[in-house]
């Protein structure tokens, strides 16, 4: 009995050391972190001049240091139109661009999913592949193409849509940002819209087709719903981030386009002002909270 | 019918793989620009790579970013494993949901956030900011890639071998060493690959986490694009993208290699049997 004791207790420890140091790694540097972002945001900037930041000592310490709490970051929010307006403009920056996405991602995964089946897993790792390939450089590459006197310009002149004189104004404006992200982000819609097609039952189609629907109906009373868990997953894999992307319109976008990643970063490292720019990060989360629960439990689903 | 179809599929192909390759293909060639001018072409030359190897600056860097990558890779790999096992056996234990959602939450999170609260994390423990801060940072971003990777391999798993070696008594710890690990291997494989690029490619999280003396590759590249467009900067990225792309496609190949054997293996044995 006692060798059969000491046999359940190590996979009892194995499974324990399992459990606990992925869990203690994401609890010290996932979640601790957040509640430190929250602690800031509640605190005083003038006594936060980085990186001297009032630490938490001892617990009596914790609680004078409550009283020194102050929403006043928060207020100072709601008091600078500049910041609602980058929140408001961040979501309807990402909310087109999802569209955007959708229109654009839907034809490629549908062509995909219809390809013959030794060419899909090619075609699958040609999506992935630029994926791969460094954001910050993708992103670069765009600048090449449409500043005043880049790639568009050159081939519009060649071609005399455009006179000698003239130029694209497109560079630092909202169209770039949203061909930037429609461009970076498009494997993130195109990846799980083709996963959802790539299942669909080709019966169904022949039966509504030999019925005598047709096809562009067929599309959208069987094809369409039954990708729609692809499209939702699709749909939050580009939203979430893109509210908070940062790249993107600071490298396209110019001095024009107001996002929320932007304003963070700006009052972090321009302004060195960490507590604002903690509740910035707070005020954004809690924004996202809604989208990104609604996205776990469809992957809890999956 | 069914032509127009095919045919509205090829175009959706070929303009969706132009627009997703024709930006990176003017950047590679564009590296090759004899001009200083990145949009005017002023002949063939290879003088921007070599005016690289003299740059200490981006040398350094290419270095600290190789280091940040290999090591945060590698302790995201085995932390991700761990966690996509946790994920994939134990349907039931305290805080299961809670470790879900610590495990989904980075794949989406804006890393402005992300970023910015480990800077926080750090300063308040009082972690001096520089390599090692990247390290932890990168690892705990990319643990979660290398997780889903896993678990969607762990899924397709044959349990079954598994449970003979452990009911012909072989401890568990050395049943997922000797059976579990070599079989899920390619996931593994991809899931330290996919970790080892976004640490590569990271720019913002590695902006807010490092200190002096750990400048990134991505942290020196937006400062030289912040000053203007120069080939110099296509030519760091031609080899970056030559790097990564030449490791993707050994790694798909080798996977999809495993994948043809163990097959093949297994038609034999269907056969035997």
């Amino acid at each position: 009995m006692a060798e059969r004791g000491t046999q359940e207790v190590r996979p009892f420890l194995a499974k324990w050391a399992l459990v606990a140091v992925p869990y203690l790694w994401s609890l010290l540097f996932f979640l601790a972190p957040f509640l430190i972002i929250f602690k800031i945001s509640l605190s005083q900037t003038a006594i936060a001049m980085p990186p001297y930041l009032p630490v938490i000592g001892s617990l009596g310490d914790l609680w004078t240091k409550l009283s020194d709490f102050t929403f006043d970051n928060y207020i100072f929010l709601t008091e600078d139109p500049l910041y609602y307006s980058a929140y408001l403009s961040s979501l309807r920056i990402a909310f087109v661009s999802t569209v955007l996405l959708l229109i654009v991602g839907y034809p490629i995964a549908y062509g995909m999913a219809r390809a013959p089946k030794s060419l899909r897993n090619a075609l699958v790792m040609a999506v992935i592949l630029p994926f791969w390939t460094s954001f910050l450089i993708r992103v670069y590459a765009w600048i090449g193409i449409l500043k005043p006197e880049g790639l568009i310009t050159i081939a519009l002149q060649a071609l005399g849509i455009l006179g000698p004189g003239e130029q694209i104004h497109v560079y630092n404006t909202e169209t770039a940002v949203f061909i930037g992200i429609v461009y970076s982000y498009l494997p993130f819609m195109v990846l799980p819209l083709y996963a959802a097609l790539e299942k669909l039952d080709a019966t169904l189609l022949e039966a509504a087709a030999d019925l005598g629907c047709p096809p562009t109906k067929s599309f959208w009373v069987i094809t369409f719903p039954l990708s729609l868990p692809g499209v939702v997953a699709g749909c939050f894999l580009c939203f979430i981030p893109i509210v908070g992307e940062f790249v993107i319109p600071d490298l396209l976008g110019g001095s024009e386009t107001l996002m929320i990643g932007k304003t963070l970063w700006a009052e972090f490292f321009n302004n060195r002002d960490w507590p604002v720019s903690s509740a910035v990060a707070v005020v954004l989360l809690i924004i996202l909270v809604v989208p990104i629960v609604i996205f776990q439990n469809q992957q809890k689903k999956a | 019918m069914n032509k127009t179809t095919s045919w509205f599929n090829v175009t959706s192909l070929v303009f969706g793989f132009a627009f997703l390759y024709v930006p990176i293909l003017i950047l590679v060639v564009y590296s090759f620009n004899a001009s200083k001018l990145v949009t005017v072409w002023g002949g063939f030359s290879t003088r921007w790579y070599a005016e690289l190897l003299h740059d200490q600056a981006i040398i350094d860097a290419a270095w600290v970013t190789m280091g940040v990558g290999i090591l945060s890779a590698s302790f995201a790999t085995v932390l991700g494993t761990m966690a996509a096992l946790v994920l994939d056996r134990y349907s039931k234990f305290h805080g299961r949901a809670l470790f879900s959602g610590m495990v989904y939450a980075p794949l989406v999170m804006p890393e402005v956030i992300t970023g910015l609260s480990l800077l926080l994390l750090f300063v308040a423990v009082g972690f001096d900011r520089g390599f090692w801060s990247v390290v932890i940072a990168h690892t705990t971003l990319t643990m979660c890639f290398v997780a889903v990777v896993v678990q969607s391999r762990l899924v397709t798993l044959d349990r079954s071998l598994e449970e003979a070696a452990l009911d012909l008594g072989c401890p568990p710890v050395k049943t997922f060493f000797l059976i579990t690990l070599p079989l899920i291997l390619p996931g593994v494989v991809a899931g330290w690959m996919l970790a080892f690029t976004l640490s590569l490619d990271d720019l913002v999280i590695a902006s807010f986490t490092t200190g002096p003396g750990a400048t990134t590759l991505p942290i020196k590249i937006y400062s030289m694009v912040r000053l203007g467009v120069t080939p110099e900067i296509n030519a760091i990225s031609t080899i970056l993208i030559s790097v990564i792309a030449v490791g993707v496609i050994v790694a798909s190949v080798l996977s999809h290699r495993s994948q043809v054997e163990k097959e093949k293996a297994e038609r034999a044995v269907f056969l035997a049997g």
